[in-house]
């Protein structure tokens, strides 16, 4: 399928919270290959790339309203800017928006802004990433 | 007084992916797109095999300016990922090298201009880290 201009500006619903706990971000952290050693420290910053786990649950969620196959999907950019670091007992949500899509050689490329924020809405984080969905061979 | 000084060039490092950090980076991300853990998929949609998440080529750039700055906190972080990671089915997976630049200092912001490499090739686009350090 080819994703259409209809979409940009599209606002998705915000995620589920998500409860960061000092075992998920020591398992990503270790999976990542970045020290942690839980929020007593020594090194108790959460990797800078944590984010993504809850901004990769909101791009799941708009390709699955589309109805893209995540096969097709390869991610072309990320960049995060930080208002916080994110801390452990953070419940975090991410409200994906649609920022632009173009079509190149049969490829969408589609750029996304995900802003994560804290139980009390601040934005703690801003994910932008650019997913290029891989067009089907004619 | 920044102990940074612009111009001043840190430290490379080199860091190895296998497939079994492939599947542990999947699980502990919530990324199981089957493009970083089947050929058989990842051919079938052009790729030339299996490739790194590019999240996990960026979060070792993470590493590195985390190594770098004793865990300085990140302000921003980010790259365009060009070039695929290819990861063999192998024991021996593939190095990522990771080099750095004092880019810009100003007050407690330093900026890092990055050079993530792969067999020699540049496999982020533009990567760049700015810490309070």
């Amino acid at each position: 399928m080819s994703l259409g201009p209809e979409l940009v500006g599209r606002r998705y619903p915000a995620t589920p919270p998500y409860a960061v706990t000092s075992e998920k971000v020591r398992e990503f952290a270790r999976a990542s290959g970045v020290a942690y050693d839980g929020p007593d420290g020594p090194v108790s910053q959460v990797p800078a790339t944590f984010p993504i786990v809850v901004a990769f649950e909101a791009m799941g969620a708009f390709l699955a309203a589309e109805g893209v196959d995540l096969a097709r999907i390869v991610h072309g950019e990320q960049r995060f800017s930080y208002v916080r670091p994110l801390v452990v007992g953070d419940r975090l949500t991410a409200t994906l928006t649609i920022a632009s899509l173009r079509q190149i050689g049969g490829n969408d490329i589609v750029a996304t802004a995900s802003e994560i924020a804290d139980e009390s809405g601040a934005v703690v984080c801003t994910g932008t990433a650019v997913l290029v969905h891989r067009g089907v061979a004619a | 007084m920044s102990r940074w000084e612009v111009g001043e060039v840190l430290p490379e490092r080199a860091y190895v992916l296998t497939r079994a950090d492939l599947v542990r980076y999947a699980g502990a991300s919530g990324d199981f797109n089957p493009i970083h853990w089947s050929d058989r998929v990842a051919t079938a949609v052009g790729l030339p095999g299996v490739i790194a998440h590019g999240m996990l080529t960026l979060a070792l750039a993470g590493r590195a300016v985390a190594e770098w700055t004793d865990h300085a906190e990140v302000l921003e972080l980010g790259s365009k990922f060009t070039q695929p990671v290819v990861v063999p089915d192998d024991d021996t997976g593939v190095e990522v090298r990771v080099a750095g630049t004092v880019k810009a200092v100003e007050g407690d912001r330093v900026t890092l201009a990055l050079e993530v490499t792969s067999g020699g090739a540049k496999v982020l686009g533009m990567p760049r880290a700015v810490v309070r350090a």
